[in-house]
């Protein structure tokens, strides 16, 4: 029979196995797309789609090039949009929650319900999108791409609350306030600089809704020039297919036939994660502990 | 404290706390008091105030349609799929993380488990693509080819795509929703793991009597938060996903495609409001209703 530290030992061997293989479940599917983005079209068009093969090409990356006006721009619209809305974010985040974090503050728990309810009832996407086109004329404007839904998070706000609450002693802002400083001075002198870890964890879930949302511009943008990376993304899709489907073929050219469109298409997958896949590496640490904190209480 | 009291100035704070509030009654208050158009004819020329009233026509309508079954059915299905099969994944790479939670290569392992988790569902849609493209796809290119089978149109057959959704969504989300077992599970007392070890108990069973009870009313939140939100579906999912094919809706069609296809694709008002109020206050039901069930399991962990 198996020593109990015999059956542990055996035990941790499964558990490294059994994890490697779901490690790869999860990152295989990444492999595709990328190989698929370096392969020869004419590999494609025999084989499909492949996680290997014998020849490869930059002819996708080539073609993109050649494109770089239309991709770089889509890319310039979705780096303003996470840039701009994630600093909008945070600040009128923080400003928020540092009131509700407040003892002395009269309606801290007023607005803190406020708060809190927005996060257990919605009124739906109807009349949300009513208001923004019809009331603030958001349609086909930049604005429709940084401010509806994700602009500030109540569940955020709550976040920063909390760690405002246990993790900023309350002895500084005392003695801050004895020497005479302002509430916003304690603010933004005080709170904002010894909270970086709480800021970099909701700046970064921001961020991240921010560079992959493409739902805004379904509802609001039809301009094509002012889509950001996603939704170019989406419209390829579409696109290719109205070209492959036969109903285009009398007005494809010649030189379309030579386009690497399956390449190419997979190239610009990879290009819109590539930024995440650049940063991962060194915001894994906030955005473990962001889900952990996020979960303990909101 | 007194001190503190005294000196808190409420203008300014109240001037902090402006543009976030200013937000939140745009963002999330007036479209809670749009919901009435759900009940009226809106005429755009009136004004949605001064239209008329049109009753629980709208849901009369929209309730009489196949529609509202479908998409009440899938909302529903995929979402109990979501909830069980999701929960046991997360649990299960949980419980093997934590045995290796020292080693280097688990943060590598974390890094690859997250990654999907955090694409869009654009990109998640090219990389469905990829595999299930009808004459391009690795299924049937490689797979189906290799194993002398014919090949399948995936994007016109609705009969696979509870499995394909299903597999996308657990490939997306498990290994991040471990992360909340995971930290459960570091922070159990480790006294009981010392006292099982003493008296002989291999893994598996320190597991099974030590780690899964503990791990109950975690899992019991969760779940029961996932119930309040079991009205709710992940728009690009069931939308960019499948690629929008119309002969998918039956096995595609959701509460929150539905509304977006009614308003945008249809222009009806009537009924995708109609189905958006059903939505949001049924769905407000179901959170109170889980959160009084969390207050009578475990006070401490009840939102309110």
């Amino acid at each position: 029979m198996m020593s109990a530290a015999d059956g542990d030992k055996a035990f941790k061997v499964f558990a490294i196995l059994v994890l490697s293989v779901i490690t790869i479940g999860a990152f295989v599917p990444f492999l595709l797309i990328v190989v698929a983005s370096f392969t020869e079209e004419s590999a494609i068009v025999e084989h499909g789609y492949r996680f290997v093969t014998d020849r490869l090409s930059l002819d996708a990356y080539a073609f993109m090039l050649s494109q770089f006006g239309v991709i770089s721009r889509a890319y310039a619209v979705s780096i303003g949009v996470t840039v701009v809305g994630t600093a909008l974010s945070l600040l009128i985040t923080t400003m928020l929650a540092y009131p509700m974090s407040r003892p002395g503050f009269k309606y801290r728990n007023v607005i803190a319900f406020l708060v809190f309810f927005s996060l257990l009832f919605s009124g739906g996407v109807v009349p949300s999108y009513i208001m923004w086109t019809r009331v603030f004329h958001l349609r086909d404007s930049y604005l429709a791409l940084v401010i509806p839904t994700y602009l500030m998070s109540g569940f955020n706000a709550l976040l920063v609350r909390n760690y405002y609450k246990n993790s900023v002693p309350s002895a500084l802002i005392e003695s801050a306030q004895i020497d005479g400083a302002s509430e916003l001075r304690i603010f933004f002198r005080i709170m904002i600089p010894l909270s970086t870890p709480v800021n970099v964890t909701i700046g970064l879930f921001t961020g991240i809704a921010y560079w992959n949302d493409w739902i805004n511009a379904l509802y609001y943008i039809s301009k094509p020039q002012m889509f950001g990376i996603q939704n170019l993304l989406m419209r390829m899709m579409t696109n290719l297919q109205f070209l492959t489907s036969g109903q285009a073929a009398g007005m494809v050219g010649a030189g379309a036939v030579d386009l690497p469109t399956n390449a190419v298409r997979m190239s610009m997958a990879v290009i819109g994660i590539l930024p995440i896949l650049i940063g991962f590496p060194f915001l894994q640490k906030y955005l473990t502990k962001g889900v952990v904190v996020g979960a303990v209480k909101g | 404290m007194t001190l503190a009291k005294k000196r808190t100035g409420t203008g300014p704070l109240l001037l902090l706390a402006l543009p976030g509030l200013a937000y939140l009654l745009i963002n999330n208050y007036i479209p809670m008091l749009g919901m009435v158009i759900a009940f009226k004819n809106v005429d755009f020329a009136k004004g949605i105030l001064k239209s008329p009233w049109a009753g629980l026509k709208n849901f009369e309508f929209l309730f009489k349609t196949n529609d509202a079954f479908i998409m009440i059915r899938n909302t529903l299905l995929y979402n109990i799929v979501f909830i069980v099969l999701g929960t046991v994944c997360a649990i299960f790479i949980a419980v093997l993380m934590h045995e290796v939670a020292k080693r280097s290569y688990s943060k590598v392992m974390q890094a690859g488990l997250i990654l999907p988790n955090l694409i869009s569902m654009v990109v998640v849609s090219y990389i469905a693509y990829a595999f299930l493209s009808a004459d391009r796809g690795f299924l049937n290119e490689t797979i189906l080819k290799g194993l002398g089978k014919e090949s399948v149109n995936w994007y016109s057959e609705s009969k696979y795509w509870p499995f394909i959704l299903v597999i996308v969504q657990i490939w997306k989300t498990a290994g991040y929703s471990s992360i909340i077992y995971m930290a459960a599970i570091a922070g159990m007392d480790q006294a009981l793991y010392e006292a099982a070890r003493m008296d002989g108990a291999g893994k598996l069973k320190q597991i099974f009597s030590i780690t899964l009870p503990q791990l109950k009313p975690t899992v019991g939140i969760m779940v029961l938060f996932a119930i309040g939100r079991i009205f709710s579906s992940d728009f690009g999912l069931f939308y960019q996903v499948p690629m929008n094919s119309g002969a998918l809706y039956g096995a595609t069609q959701t509460i929150d495609t539905y509304v977006y296809r009614a308003l945008m694709q249809l222009g009806d008002l009537g009924m995708s409001s109609a189905a958006g109020v059903f939505q949001s206050i049924v769905g407000f039901a179901l959170v109170l209703g889980a959160n009084y069930l969390v207050r009578r399991v475990d006070p401490d962990s009840a939102l309110f």
